[in-house]
């Protein structure tokens, strides 16, 4: 970690301490907006760490990013920050001004007629729809990336995922309120929304793993600290086991990405496949060394462990993109496996 | 609680060139090398193949160059090591040597013995074994009983060591003895020896493993004469280098790629029947997933050696997850080919075969999972 890194690390700590008490995160999940951790957030620059300075922005590396991506997974940060910081980012790179306020972000059928730039249909799934007063919608152009920033519209269908986040369409009649073209791949949408969401999961896989040896050093049962079971230690190291390697598999993606967003595919399939395959291990043995008092919605260990949940397959699932590395793999045939692992 | 370090690490530019050198090398060496052959690795045993790395100065290749060393870079060895292992090539004679009984002497063994050992270990002409268990003294290394007594001459050792993978072959054991009976301190008292092994008195007798095969050993100590000039480090101070030896045997890239000669054949059959499935395809992209993120692991253990930091619990970490993948792979094989592998078929079922028998040993060898889980366990603060 550089000495930027360390203090977005310390100031994201020290906001979610300040800032994020359970009752906040309880607020959240039925629909209460935590304002005063969003003008925390925002006022320290956060939302526009990938955005250039000419942009406004702190002109950040993905690497800088990633320290807050996992921040939210590690905090369980009710708040469509990471869906903000790429939002900014994809306006930043076509080149548009990044409006103040939350943003989201979506794949879209958009359609260039007089009028401007059009929607041709809702984006569907969009996460934190209703709250953000911009979205920006992507769809491929022929030259890179299209990008278009639309005032929000009619939202329907709202649900809320695993983690209470909502989540819903939007319909916008009106035109693009800017667009422009960004020397983005066209799968933009999902690559760096798994990145994100993989950021996410590694956060707070740290944050379970933690949380549960600090119970099992707690819980006496049989006379002594549950911590001191063979079988709870095995776990718990298993648990660490793969927090390591979800932090690692992020990281490589992180430096891939800073590299060459366009030349990044491999590292973020990796991360994704074994963030999302973690999280379902993580989660089930924070749970089961939590035992009863863990499955109540008093004791909280559930904002992270519905956070893993409810990640891991989003923006594909870790059958999707093991899919892509493994028909890259099997077209490259055996002897350029190699080459490839061992050019990362 | 500790939190564990895998910083990311680049690889210099010396690695890059030297990795082109060793594939060339490897490409005409290895031509024709039967994937069976090739699923061996580092427990591949070819004495022409370990003098012609000696030649090539991939041997001791961190050591000073006095020592018959090249005074280059961990990463440089790191990448060396990687693409040996990926490729199969028959590395396992100078394995141990190279991996921990050269830094071992390097650290802890006094200057004529480092004259004597170090030249001949990086030509690849001397081979070593390792001399830690006992039929009684598994995971619970500090309990060894082949005892080393103190005589006018030197030493004479008597007892057992067991699973000494390789003794049949090599020149040369690092044994750890017990010299001593310290009462409550069951770390004091244990010594570690060089004892060439053509000493009389030692009866080395292969073990038949449950393929048929036999790599390791059991090795009889009868009154066997050891002079004091073949004592490594402390009397009575072995515990400290034998866990500075096991830090060096967990962090290497076998750990976790004792199986990618069967990936390599897998993907290949896949590639050549031009029609993989969706499932075959999902598998083995979840194996190249984690076989990229273990090999990131890997090299930022390598890269804290480099940096003289102590990896210890790092290296458990990669080893654990490592060995889960291991010995995963075999059956991935068998259950995406739908077909059982037979001995005599040749190519990847005759390797395959070889690893599915094998499988068993890669989370026992170098310390079991539950001795690496229980470091991870230490290392969070449980224990």
């Amino acid at each position: 970690m550089n000495d930027l890194q360390k203090i977005l690390a310390d100031t994201a700590d020290r906001l979610c301490t300040d800032h994020l008490p359970k009752k906040i995160r309880e607020a959240a999940e039925v629909g209460e907006w935590p304002a005063a951790l969003w003008t925390a957030v925002e006022g320290n620059g956060f939302t526009r760490v990938l955005v250039s300075e000419a942009g406004g922005g702190a002109g950040g590396t993905w690497e800088d990013a990633l320290i807050l991506l996992k921040a939210c997974g590690a905090h369980a940060v009710p708040l469509p920050l990471p869906e903000t910081i790429i939002a900014a980012w994809l306006l930043d790179q076509a080149g548009l001004e990044v409006p103040d306020g939350p943003l989201t972000f979506a794949s879209a059928s958009l359609a260039t007629s007089d009028v401007g730039v059009t929607c041709l249909q809702p984006m569907t799934s969009v996460p934190f729809a209703g709250q953000c007063a911009h979205v920006v919608a992507v769809a491929p152009a022929t030259d890179g990336l299209q990008v278009a920033l639309f005032a929000s519209g009619e939202v329907m269908n709202p649900q809320t995922t695993i983690a209470r986040d909502p989540v819903a369409d939007i319909s916008v009649s009106e035109p693009a309120l800017a667009h422009g073209t960004a020397s983005l791949p066209v799968d933009s949408v999902m690559l760096f929304g798994a990145l994100m969401r993989s950021a996410g999961i590694a956060g707070a896989l740290q944050s379970s793993l933690m949380q549960a040896v600090q119970y099992a050093g707690e819980r006496i049962q049989f006379g002594k600290p549950i911590s001191k079971f063979q079988a709870i230690q095995h776990q718990l190291a298993e648990l660490a086991t793969h927090a390591a390697s979800v932090g690692v598999a992020v990281d490589m993606a992180g430096t891939a990405v800073t590299r060459d967003p366009g030349n990044a595919g491999f590292e973020i399939a990796a991360a994704k496949v074994r963030a999302a395959d973690a999280a379902q291990i993580g989660a089930s043995i924070a749970h089961q060394t939590h035992g009863a008092i863990g499955f109540t919605y008093e004791h909280g260990l559930h904002f992270w462990t519905r956070r893993l949940w409810s990640w891991g397959p989003e923006y594909g699932g870790s059958a999707h993109w093991a899919r892509q590395l493994g028909r890259q793999a099997i077209s490259s045939g055996g002897p350029a496996l190699w080459s490839t692992i061992a050019a990362r | 609680m500790q939190t564990f370090r895998f910083d990311p690490c680049d690889l210099p530019p010396s690695a890059i060139a030297l990795r082109s050198d060793v594939r060339d090398f490897l490409a005409t060496e290895l031509d024709g090398y039967p994937a069976r052959t090739r699923a061996e690795t580092w427990m591949g045993w070819d004495a022409d193949f370990s003098r012609k790395l000696g030649n090539k100065g991939w041997i001791g290749m961190t050591w000073p160059k006095q020592y018959g060393g090249h005074e280059r870079s961990a990463l440089d060895r790191y990448v060396v090591l990687e693409e040996m292992l990926s490729s199969g090539a028959p590395v396992g004679a100078h394995w141990i040597g190279d991996r921990q009984s050269g830094p071992l002497l390097l650290n802890y063994g006094t200057e004529e013995q480092r004259q004597k050992y170090l030249p001949k270990i990086a030509s690849g002409e001397c081979f070593f074994c390792i001399g830690m268990s006992e039929p009684d003294s598994g995971s619970d290394l500090a309990s060894v009983r082949t005892r080393a007594e103190r005589t006018d001459e030197g030493w004479r050792v008597n007892g057992t060591k067991l699973w000494t993978s390789g003794a049949h072959r090599a020149h040369v054991m690092i044994a750890l003895f017990r010299t001593a009976t310290e009462e409550g301190n069951r770390h004091g008292g244990l010594t570690q020896f060089l004892v060439d092994l053509d000493t009389p008195g030692i009866t080395i007798r292969p073990i038949k493993d449950l393929s048929g095969n036999a790599h390791f050993n059991e090795v009889v100590f009868e009154d066997v004469l050891v002079p004091d000039t073949q004592r490594v480090g402390e009397t009575h101070g072995a515990w400290k280098q034998v866990t500075a030896e096991l830090a060096y045997e967990r962090s290497g890239p076998e750990r976790y790629l004792s199986c990618y000669p069967l990936v390599a054949e897998l993907v290949q059959e896949l590639s050549q029947s031009g029609a993989a499935s969706e499932r075959q395809e999902i598998e083995v992209g979840r194996v190249v997933a984690e076989l990229a993120t273990l090999r990131q692991m890997s090299v930022s253990v390598a890269g804290m050696l480099q940096a003289g930091q102590n990896p210890a619990l790092e290296a458990s970490v990669v080893k654990d997850l490592g060995a889960v993948l291991e010995q995963r792979i075999p059956g991935l094989a068998t259950d995406l080919l739908e077909r059982p592998f037979h001995l005599g078929a040749g190519g990847l079922d005759e390797a395959a075969a070889y690893l599915v028998q094998n499988a068993p040993s890669f989370s026992l060898r170098g310390g079991t999972r539950e001795i690496l889980r229980g470091i991870i366990a230490r290392g969070l603060g449980l224990r």
